[in-house]
């Protein structure tokens, strides 16, 4: 193990890098930096909710009470799990146990498919029930005795949703995709405690998309009490 | 940081990142206390607190986002350059909210102006 540990090495350290050590920090500087657009990309929506929601409160809470707060909750449970199977995968790489990181990365690819069939359940309840912002979106409570007061509104609320959840889901995607890859390097020997740079990079990147589930899980679904 | 190492290193040095490996009972306790704020924020959404259900929801958000990058994405372990790129991050997410709403939240003001 301790040869092919300094071949994969001696095979990965950049020419313009002193040693493994400045290399590793770089690259992980380097995607925090790439994770800063990303906060502020993703912030341009949370500001867009947070102006709308300030003006038109009414017309959001009565969206968010269309919400399935038990899918969304389990989704959040999904999530939190797939990180700590990719943390412990990332751990797995750095300690040099490239099979154990292979099955941990694999059950992480499940726990995202899982969040993404989930939501897929979510959508399509939404879809049919014309909460799709559009010419064909349609507003009711569900009871009669208080009508929406403001379907304009709710609306907005909608396009926020799939906005943000839409971006949310590509984001879980190509986290996917990129996960899919490690598991093809792994498969192949390209890690070793020395170099495995990649591997926490794109944990990076798939803690990151949890994180912004952390903050759309409440914001989206749990606006205020949950009625009837 | 070892920018400043030029001096070729013995190659026991040369490869081997000193990077902090999480024991994998430390992932375990921040995975359940994730769990449990989990159900805990869905719990306060059932209970009617009229505007405070934002602040606990928001509160507990925060919380469970701290421990993820803190320990999930080894944040406590990496470089000051990393630390402050993550604060810069925060800054500027700040400056976009405050900003944009000092103008949404004063323009009625001019209508009594």
């Amino acid at each position: 193990m301790a040869t092919s540990d300094l071949q994969i090495a001696e095979h990965n350290l950049q020419h313009h890098f002193a040693d493994m050590e400045q290399q590793q920090e770089t690259s992980t500087f380097g995607m925090w930096m790439f994770l800063l657009t990303e906060i502020m990309f993703f912030g341009g929506l949370f500001t867009a909710y947070l102006v709308y929601r300030s003006s038109y409160y009414t017309a959001f809470v009565e969206g968010s009470q269309k919400m399935n707060i038990w899918l969304g909750a389990t989704n959040t449970a999904v999530l939190i799990c797939s990180s700590l199977t990719m943390a412990l995968g990332v751990r797995a790489a750095q300690t040099g146990k490239p099979k154990l990181m292979v099955v941990l990365l694999l059950i992480t690819i499940l726990f995202g498919l899982g969040f993404l069939g989930i939501k897929a359940v979510e959508y399509h309840e939404h879809w049919t029930n014309h909460e799709f912002p559009g010419p064909n979106f349609h507003f009711e409570t569900g009871d009669p005795a208080h009508p929406p007061t403001d379907p304009q509104h709710t609306e907005i609320y909608f396009s926020l949703y799939w906005a943000m959840t839409g971006l949310h889901a590509l984001h879980m995607v190509i986290g996917v995709g990129l996960v899919s890859w490690i598991i093809i390097m792994g498969l192949r020997r390209a890690y070793s405690p020395s170099y495995y740079s990649p591997v926490e990079i794109v944990g990076l990147y798939w803690h990151f998309v949890d994180l912004v589930w952390i903050y759309l899980f409440p914001l989206l679904y749990l606006i205020s009490k949950k009625h009837g | 940081m070892t920018v400043t190492n030029f001096q070729p290193a013995t190659q026991e040095e040369h490869f081997s990142p000193e990077s902090h490996v999480v024991p994998v009972s430390l992932y375990v306790v921040i995975w359940a206390t994730l769990m449990v704020c989990t159900a805990l924020t869905v719990f306060a959404a059932s209970v009617d607190l009229g505007i405070f259900n934002i602040v606990v929801a928001l509160v507990i958000a925060t919380f469970k986002g701290t421990l993820v990058v803190l320990f999930f994405m080894h944040l406590r372990y990496s470089t000051k350059l990393t630390m402050i790129t993550v604060i810069a991050a925060l800054f500027w997410l700040f400056i976009m909210f405050s900003l944009s709403m000092t103008d949404y939240l004063t323009r009625a003001w001019s209508t009594y102006g």
